[in-house]
């Protein structure tokens, strides 16, 4: 079978009922995507397929060989990260790490999604959804985090998606802890 | 998983020339037939993909109505502007389904066909007439919370998961198929499912290797539409109890209404004496709860899914007094 | 004083007023740090326990009981091993562990699986070229079994309860007499409270890789909190010698204690590893680590508070109902947290222990604490409704001056400070008794917060390198915890080299022993063996600069004392070491040492459907000093949410025909999602703990949880004037309290 994986060409000789996310972990050694359920539902899997986010544990690879297919790898790297991984470091929005590869490339495909002007299940106007915390909260709901960083990840996507942040930049609510803690 | 054999259908016609060896299944998005699969709850000998064909349109239909085909993602549907302008119920009901991964993966005619989440069908060491016929069922007189009160039997007390599918069932939509002989069918979803009596594991009236092509939505209804989905946590749960709900009022009474419930039965839920009890009628509280006590004269709780009755009851006076400014 | 020595040891058997984090210049100490492995995380660079490569890797997948009590008669490997891709079907009725090992326990755990005590029990696994042929041969397997007796329903086995022997806490303690104060009370409350099982589901499920060197040694790529003592419990189920086996844990995703002892994937591979001749990795299905890792255990709490009419407390009983495995000792402590909690003359705290044949119960995220502050917590709101007093008053006013049990004092309490500070922040003041907002009622709650503090021994190697770089190594585990940034922000501040500059290795059973994570202590004890090591570097480099240590001042990689100021690089010659050593002394007993917090929530409860939506969440929190001020409240976020979840949405569902764990999935064990947690407020007060370490840190990775389901209750309970005693507090269970709709 061929793939094309962050923009570059595969040939793997796979099992027939290999999910992309297990071609992408154990064959092609691309392990950013995590495993936590192998049933889309936990979201630790989420890749973008052609720009939209899916749970590769729920996807056959043989059925998307003609696909570009996005991981974590794909959307940077240390030293060249996506503006959303550095938000992520800013904000803490994680703690163990394992969630954190699925949460960027959905919050990626959600940012994506909102552009497009898609509704959630929390928008008042299915016509004009606004952006704010509780859809963030909703959009991103497939992804768990048992670290529970959530408030952190919502920071982080808000920060980035909104040219002028409405809550604290990092940097303040940093300058904020530093004095709470701080003999 | 067990192994299949597998092949990439390029047309309708195709995909049901393809399907016909025993064992043969059809794929789409896959989120709950591979879900099953690993489980090997479901064992396809043979997968026939059917992700590619040109049914990924939504078109306007001659009668005013959509003609959805089947391959349409969730979240395409649900973002439609024709869908939000004009059948908010479907959009509310499908962004209330799942996540946004799920629904980007997940078709129009594969939600339709939801296995149940029943904890003892997706057990293999559990009794279960729906996977395996005859074996009995291990949900009653088991945990059954999630389960149903309505429609049930003896054998099978699951049920359908979907929200989408229930507010198809609330707007009457109409199941376009191609049969392996090439034939063509309509079948209203009115029609399209079965209850479980002694076969539960036979849930729809689909031919073996009929493929759904297109949902036909009739013109958009008059009145006001509302999902509201009941869940154990805010969200990423299936519904414990889900009303779909269109009410069209003229002069102060109700003139139309249809109703859908999901959550109840093994089917997406719909009883004519639920609809009948408030035609005609003012929007009065006593008008809603008698609508109500229709919907659940014959419920029947199983122990851990008696709560279903009170809940369905006060979710659909809720969903009435919100679509009828009462 | 520390001449040619490389350990600096430090017993605490005494006070450690001053500590080298007050007197640094660097200014690395509390500051908010990102995280030093934040950048590998976030770009999938990180390295979990089933992601080393290894040629000729071989994929196991287990095979799980289908009964729930009884043995195996016959396993039928040859109806498997022609599938294509099958290499073997591997079992080993003796050594394959039938339970997970318990947290810091050296030995093994119990083994033998020809008998099944539970349903979903490891029983084999099987063996494959590619994880798909492994997972569909393993559900294939044809297995016979006999079924045998076992009990699945706790009422049943009611009767046979007893109390367990002493563990962290005691089985049984008594002081005085409650029934007595409870009958002579003009104000008392006796209720019972019950909790479900619940999982930790980590996001990572369980996973080792076994590998078998040359020299007959095993390395075990393992997802583990405590590689030292998992190490001993590996290499005893495996009748090895503890220096054959090495455990690497770089990374782990998720413990929540679920990963404190070996679980049965790890003997598994490696028997599976070595009997095929090539390294196996096994990881667990999330299934799998449902049934058969651990679950905290289910509770039945008997909650008395006896009160004088001004509400200081004259009794506290809290008789408790848990259970285990027939023959396994462990229990959930649920009395832990009531010990130290609140004075009051006489006490009873109890266990009774129920065995049945569910999956072994274990530690869960602040074992006792998590749960029996949800008895007390809901309890101590009762009763301030009984007495007409605010819940806040009613705790500060029994707040206990010194160890209401052992008369000691604590080491350092902020229980009254952080109720009122979080009072004031939350704007408790304006609770109301009733608040609508359209279809929502909305309500406030609040409970205290306790959590006991350890001190665990624990050993660090830093290296100073001739760069001027710096190396921190030890067998101490990051969890998300953030261990690998406070370690780093510790030595950075005495040593003064910036963090940037300070490489970690840690999660590997080659470098010094260290207690590893689990109840809170990693900070404390891996953070003062860190400090040990580096005051000793102090000490040589002040003597290669032939100054005083306490004239010496290190920052931003310089030394400079006596009017130089050198490189500490150049100071360094070819390189300095020095191993750091602390172990717990007299100062545990002769101070009662916990870290103290106060939770307040606001809820909506849905006056149609009774959904509980958490609206505002706040805790506030004294733990010591705040090592890093980004990744402790990371740390309390976390236990916040765990409690919401323990409140309102997780419930493990055992089936009292065959004990078997019906949601055994993340669909229907609901964790909570993104949606049902609020944007929630963390606030620390100033703390030193001078009897808890040379770090004056104390644990913070459970306090956060302690009473935050309770806040979260008695909010529920202020909104709707529906007081739930049978948690989670779901919907169904608020139904008939809520108004009528006709």
């Amino acid at each position: 079978m061929h793939f094309t994986i962050n923009g570059r060409a595969y040939e793997a000789d796979v099992d027939i009922r290999t999910s992309i996310l297990d071609l992408c972990r154990e064959h092609l050694g691309l392990t950013g995507a995590k495993k936590g359920c192998d049933h889309g539902q936990c979201g630790a899997c989420t890749v973008l397929i052609d720009g939209r986010r899916v749970n590769s544990c729920l996807t056959l690879a043989v059925m998307h060989q003609d696909d570009e297919i996005t991981t974590i790898e794909g959307l940077g790297q240390i030293g060249d990260p996506h503006p959303l991984q550095e938000a992520f470091v800013r904000h803490d929005g994680y703690q163990c790490g394992y969630c954190t590869p699925g949460q960027i490339c959905s919050a990626v495909g959600m940012l994506d999604e909102v552009a497009k002007g898609w509704p959630s299940h929390v928008s008042e106007d299915l016509a004009a959804p606004l952006l704010d915390d509780g859809e963030i909260s909703e959009r991103m709901s497939g992804n768990l985090c048992r670290c529970a960083a959530y408030p952190n990840i919502v920071d982080a996507i808000r920060e980035v998606a909104q040219a002028e942040p409405e809550g604290r930049t990092a940097d303040e609510k940093d300058a904020a802890m530093i004095g709470e803690v701080l003999a | 998983m067990k192994s299949f054999i597998y092949e990439k259908a390029d047309t309708p016609e195709a995909a049901v020339r393809d399907i016909a060896t025993d064992g043969a299944r059809f794929i789409a998005g896959g989120t709950n037939l591979l879900d099953l699969m690993k489980l090997q709850v479901e064992t396809p000998a043979k997968l026939v993909d059917i992700s590619r064909l040109d049914l990924a349109t939504i078109d306007d239909a001659e009668d005013g109505g959509l003609l959805i085909g089947a391959m349409v993602p969730n979240s395409d549907l649900a973002a439609d502007p024709r869908v939000i302008a004009n059948y908010e119920v479907l959009s509310r009901a499908l962004l209330a389904g799942a996540s946004g991964q799920l629904r980007n993966k997940a078709s129009t005619g594969g939600n339709l066909l939801q296995r149940t989440r029943c904890y003892y069908f997706y057990d293999l060491a559990s009794r279960c007439n729906k996977r395996s016929p005859g074996s009995g069922c291990d949900a009653i007189g088991g945990i059954n919370r999630i389960l149903a009160v309505l429609g049930t039997s003896e054998h099978c007390i699951a049920t359908h998961p979907s929200d989408m599918a229930v507010a198809m069932r609330a707007l009457d939509a109409t199941i376009v198929t191609l049969k392996a002989d090439g034939d063509r069918r309509r079948i209203p979803i009115h029609d399209f499912y079965r209850l479980p009596g002694d076969t539960p594991h036979i849930e729809t009236v689909l031919e073996r290797g009929e493929l759904i092509t297109h949902i036909a939505l009739p013109k958009p209804p008059s009145g006001r539409q509302s999902y509201r989905k009941v869940r154990d946590r805010a969200s990423y749960a299936f519904a414990l109890v889900s009303v779909a709900g269109i009410i069209g009022m003229e002069s102060g009474r109700i003139a139309n209404a249809s109703l859908a419930f999901g959550g109840l039965g093994p089917m997406p839920w719909r009883d004519p004496a639920v609809e009948a009890a408030l035609i005609g009628q003012a929007p009065t509280i006593d008008a809603f709860a008698a609508a109500a006590d229709a919907l659940v004269a014959d419920a029947k709780g199983h122990g851990s899914n008696d709560f279903k009755l009170p809940l369905a009851r006060r979710t659909l006076i809720a969903v009435l007094r919100d679509l009828t400014g009462a | 004083m520390f001449g040619l020595g490389t350990t600096n040891s430090l017993t605490m058997d005494k006070p450690h007023p001053s500590s080298l984090l007050d007197t640094g210049v660097q200014g690395a100490i509390s500051r908010p740090f990102d995280r030093v492995d934040g950048p590998k995380k976030v770009s999938g660079a990180a390295t979990y326990a089933a992601e080393y490569e290894f040629d000729n890797l071989a994929y196991g997948f287990l095979v799980s009981a289908r009964i729930g009590a009884g043995k195996v008669v016959s396993i039928d490997a040859d109806a498997v091993r022609s599938l294509p891709g099958v290499i073997d079907v591997v079992w080993d009725f003796k050594r394959f562990i039938r339970v997970a090992g318990q947290g810091g326990e050296t030995k093994a755990p119990t083994q033998g699986v020809q008998e099944i005590a539970f349903s979903g029990e490891i029983i084999a696994i099987v063996v494959a070229e590619s994880y798909e042929a492994a997972r569909d041969a393993a559900l294939q397997l044809p297995v016979t079994y006999e079924a045998g007796q076992g009990v699945f329903d706790l009422a049943v086995n009611r009767d046979e309860a007893y109390t367990p022997p002493d563990l962290v806490t005691p089985g049984h303690f008594a002081q005085g007499d409650v029934d007595k104060a409870m009958a002579e009370a003009p104000v008392s409350i006796d209720v019972t409270y019950t909790t479900p099982s619940q999982n930790s589901a980590a996001m990572e499920p369980h996973a080792s890789t076994a590998v078998w060197e040359e020299d007959g040694s095993l390395t075990l790529y393992g997802a583990y909190q405590m590689p030292t003592s998992d190490a001993s419990q590996l290499a005893k189920s495996l009748g090895l010698s503890a220096k054959k086996v090495r455990i690497v844990s770089r990374y782990i995703g998720g413990g929540f204690g679920s990963k404190l002892g070996i679980a049965p994937e790890s003997v598994a591979a490696a028997i599976a590893a070595k009997q095929v001749g090539r390294p196996v990795k096994a990881v667990m299905a999330r299934q799998q680590v449902f049934e058969a890792t651990v679950r905290r255990s289910n509770t039945e709490q008997r909650l008395r508070l006896a009160a004088n009419a001004d509400g200081r407390l004259a009794a506290i009983g809290q008789e408790s109902y848990v259970s285990n495995q027939p023959g396994e000792d462990y229990f959930e402590p649920v009395g832990i947290g009531t010990h130290m909690l609140y004075a009051g003359e006489n006490r009873l705290i109890s266990h009774l222990q129920i065995p049945v044949n569910y999956v072994l119960s274990g530690s869960m995220r602040a074992p006792g604490e998590a749960v029996g502050m949800i008895g007390l917590e809901c309890a101590m709101d009762e009763l301030a409704e009984r007495l007409g007093m605010d819940p806040v008053a009613l705790r500060k006013l029994n707040d206990a001056s010194i160890d209401p049990e052992k008369g000691v004092p604590f080491s350092s309490r902020s229980l009254t400070a952080a109720l009122d500070e979080g009072a004031r922040r939350f704007g408790w003041k304006e609770r109301p008794v009733a608040r609508r907002d359209g279809e929502w009622l909305v309500g406030m709650g609040m409970a205290s917060a306790v959590r006991g503090n350890m001190l665990m021994e624990s050993s660090a190697k830093v290296e100073i390198h001739p760069d001027g770089s710096a190396t921190v190594s030890s067998a101490m585990t990051d969890i998300g915890t953030g261990s690998y940034t406070i370690l780093a922000q510790i030595a950075s501040e005495i040593l003064g080299i910036p963090v940037a500059r300070i490489t970690l290795e840690l999660g590997d059973t080659n470098a010094p022993p260290a207690a590893g994570s689990g109840g809170s202590w990693g900070a404390g004890s891996s953070g003062s063996a860190v400090y040990l090591a580096c005051e000793m570097l102090k000490d040589k480099l002040a003597k290669a600069m032939d100054v005083e240590a306490d004239a010496l001042t290190l920052k931003d990689g310089m030394a400079i004392g006596a009017n130089r100021s050198v490189s500490i690089g150049e100071l360094a010659g070819e390189g300095l070491e020095a191993t750091g050593h602390i172990k717990p002394g007299k100062q545990e007993k002769e101070t009662t040492q916990a870290s103290f917090g106060a939770h307040f929530a606001e809820v909506g409860v849905n006056m149609v459907t009774g959904e509980i939506r958490v609206r505002r969440m706040l805790g506030v929190f004294a733990a010591g000093r705040v090592l890093n001020a980004k990744t402790a409240r990371s740390q309390c976020l976390g236990g916040m949410t765990f409690g919401i979840g323990a409140a309102l949405t997780e419930e493990l569902y055992h089936d009292t025909r065959n004990g078997k764990l019906v949601n055994h999935d993340l669909a229907e064990y609901h964790v909570p999602v993104n949606a049902d947690v609020p944007q929630l407020e963390v606030h620390f007060l100033q703390e030193r703990d001078i009897h808890a370490n040379p770090i004056h840190a104390k644990g913070i990775g459970e306090l956060g949880i302690s009473g935050a389901a309770a806040a979260v209750a008695n909010a529920v309970y202020n909104a709707t004037g529906v007081r739930v005693r049978e948690f989670p507090i779901t919907l169904d269970k608020l139904l008939a309290g809520l108004p009528d709709m006709k």
